[in-house]
């Protein structure tokens, strides 16, 4: 069980997450923030989960949706908006945007576009953190879509032979852009083909922030021993759309029961109701945190768009080859 | 494995002899070893993985031993997983080592291409320099001995045409050891190209660890006539073809890239300054290749330089046969550039 410290930490990560979700997707109408953005908001507890158990130099590797992960690891959100708004002062001085965030002052070391394509990354980190004896681990975040990429398996191939320090956690939101997982894959409990590879495999309720951490805390633990990796299924929902903010919910997209029935799953809700409910809080504690975070948004949201846009002799910096 | 062995013992020792100072000669295949093994000794965070490289060949002798050497940490199988293994690479190298992964064949490396092209050769500058890859693939290319269309690619041209990937591609054993010590300490990934048939050339290669800039190519051999830029193997049909051209009092002048991105243009208009008259020839299929981009780089940069119009010496654009007698169709040699010079020669 999680000291009551990290209880209250866990219900500020998430709050944040949703918080910055919403203010980008409020922000986004005016057009300043030029990049394709893929919120989070619903899918908070499965970062929040994971990331309260890494240490500042374990890595995390993300994908096109990856705000949450960047935001949880602690990486600095003054420049992941920057990033946003393609500003120099961004985490990858505008070359990235929202699909690529980093900050390796905490661990996170790029997030990819393609499905899939972190998944090896994440691995490598690991190969390398077992060679170095550093007893970092690595994290890796994907969707449901990516276990149709053949880096997934043989990513997990690999880590296991090797008994690498890498725990990978499939956020499975059933959907790859609007192709439910029933239509891309036979085997709809991903957790399985850890079996296969030979590793612990887990599918949990990735809404439940708790449970999360329950078995984030278990397999991080299981590869500092040097036992290797876990693979863990946290079954999530997201409530807007594949990208930017639009709306996919009615006829020939996701049905509105379904959506309706997740809304009322909201992680941030019933784990707040359980911290009131355990006295942990209150509403004057609520507010303190909801006014820090707020704080923190609007400074970052300025500090964002008082940056200075790159300039078009700037193409070439950071080109090392021709 | 027919032509790791047949074919190679078939060709000639080529000897190149003006390449250093060193009295000592050693094979471009031990030259690549020296230079891995040297390197390890000196930088514990390099390490080699690939399918092979720790069998008792060695990825055709250039690994032989290492991992006794150095141990099965830093010489190591894999699964044949290339496309994944080259991103676990790619991660290991972000985190402060320096991975060489193996291609025995480059047509593996096609598997590759996602961590390759998007991910390894693009993370630098998609993240504003935060972070550096400093890999290097080796991919070993070859001919003959009907390998067929998924055993003899060589692919460098189509790879030019990703932004971030260096590419250096040797043809002396002096090249070999120098360009490879370059790619491994160069902080960025770096495409290695090597070429079977060049595994027996031989040549003056010193006992120290050296490396060569990247961007420099060499004149292999002076000439005043016609300019002849090769790559790879190539170079050593060019050389041949010249010897023969000699003997019709044509003097060609002999060009070695020794790395194609980036590329060395100024040699290139150097020597046109001086001939006028330019073949291009690489190991690589014709269209969208290297010799199309030197093609393109000197039509933009010093076509008032050319007295003829270019003619490139590649493999014509179909999948290589595996028969004896269409591959001999297939394939360019020193009598093909030859014949393709003469032709040039009595162009007026």
């Amino acid at each position: 069980m999680l000291e009551n410290e990290k209880l209250i930490e866990l219900y500020k990560v998430m709050q944040t997450i949703r918080k910055v979700e919403q203010k980008i997707e409020d922000e986004y109408r005016y057009d300043e923030i030029k990049t394709p953005i893929h919120l989070s908001i619903g899918q908070e507890a499965v970062s929040a989960g994971v990331c309260i158990h890494l240490r500042k130099d374990d890595y995390v590797f993300g994908t096109h949706r990856s705000h949450a992960q960047y935001i949880a690891k602690g990486g600095d959100l003054k420049k992941m908006i920057a990033e946003l708004y393609l500003r120099k002062t961004g985490c990858s001085s505008g070359r990235g945007g929202s699909m690529h965030l980093i900050d390796p002052q905490v661990g996170i070391l790029g997030s990819t576009a393609i499905v899939g394509g972190n998944i090896p990354l994440g691995t490598g980190a690991a190969l390398a953190s077992m060679l170095q004896k550093n007893n970092r681990v690595s994290a890796v975040f994907f969707g449901d879509g990516a276990v149709d990429e053949g880096t997934f398996h043989e990513s997990l191939n690999f880590a296991s032979l090797k008994k690498l320090p890498v725990i990978y956690i499939c956020e499975n939101n059933s959907y790859a852009i609007n192709s439910h997982e029933s239509d891309r894959h036979k085997v709809n409990n991903i957790y399985k083909w850890a079996e296969g590879y030979d590793m612990p495999g887990y599918q949990i309720d990735g809404n439940d922030v708790l449970k999360v951490s329950e078995f984030a805390q278990k397999a991080i633990s299981r590869c500092r021993k040097g036992e290797g990796p876990t693979l863990i299924e946290c079954i999530t929902y997201r409530w807007k759309g594949h990208i930017g903010t639009v709306n996919d919910v009615g006829e020939g997209l996701r049905p509105k029961a379904e959506y309706d029935y997740w809304i009322s799953k909201c992680p941030i809700k019933w784990y707040k109701a359980y911290l009131q409910e355990i006295g942990l809080l209150d509403d004057k504690i609520d507010n303190g945190i909801n006014k820090e975070i707020d704080q923190s948004i609007t400074d970052a949201f300025e500090f964002a768009k008082n940056s200075p846009k790159p300039i078009p002799e700037d193409l070439f910096d950071f080109v090392y080859s021709i | 494995m027919p032509w790791t062995s047949i074919e190679i013992e078939k060709q000639d020792k080529f000897f190149i002899n003006n390449d250093s100072d060193s009295s000592r000669i050693i094979s471009y295949k031990d030259a690549l070893y020296e230079a891995l093994d040297q390197s390890m000794s000196l930088d514990s965070r390099i390490f080699i993985m690939g399918e092979g490289v720790d069998d008792p060949g060695g990825v055709f002798g250039t690994t032989k031993g290492l991992h006794e050497k150095y141990g099965r940490d830093r010489v190591f199988d894999t699964p044949i997983s290339e496309n994944a293994l080259t991103g676990i690479a790619t991660g290991a190298a972000m985190v402060g080592l320096r991975p060489i992964f193996v291609h025995a064949r480059m047509d593996f490396l096609v598997v590759s291409l996602d961590q390759l092209v998007n991910h390894a050769s693009k993370w630098s500058y998609m993240f504003g320099g935060k972070v550096n890859i400093p890999l290097v693939v080796r991919t070993i290319s070859a001919r003959g001995w009907g390998s067929g269309a998924q055993h003899s690619q060589c692919i460098q041209g189509m790879l030019m045409n990703a932004p971030g990937l260096k590419i250096a591609i040797p043809a002396t054993p002096y090249d070999a050891k120098g360009l490879l010590v370059s790619s491994i300490i160069d902080n960025n990934p770096v495409l290695f190209v090597e070429h079977r048939w060049l595994y027996k050339t031989i040549g003056n290669v010193p006992e120290t660890l050296y490396s060569i800039p990247f961007g420099k190519g060499i004149v292999r051999r002076k000439g005043t006539d016609v300019t002849i830029v090769a790559i790879s193997y190539m170079v050593i049909e060019a050389l041949k073809a010249a010897e023969k051209l000699q003997t019709e009092n044509i003097s060609a002048e002999v060009i070695d890239l020794r790395t194609i991105k980036p590329i060395d243009e100024t040699i290139i208009f150097e020597s046109l300054a001086k001939t006028g008259k330019l073949l291009i020839t690489d190991t690589g299929s014709k269209t969208g290749g290297v010799a199309s981009e030197i093609s393109a780089i000197v039509a933009e940069k010093a076509f008032h330089l050319l007295k003829e119009p270019i003619v490139r010496v590649c493999c014509p654009d179909v999948p290589t046969p595996a028969s004896d007698i269409l591959e001999k169709a297939f394939y360019q040699d020193s009598e093909t550039i030859y014949t393709k010079v003469m032709e040039l020669m009595k162009q007026k």
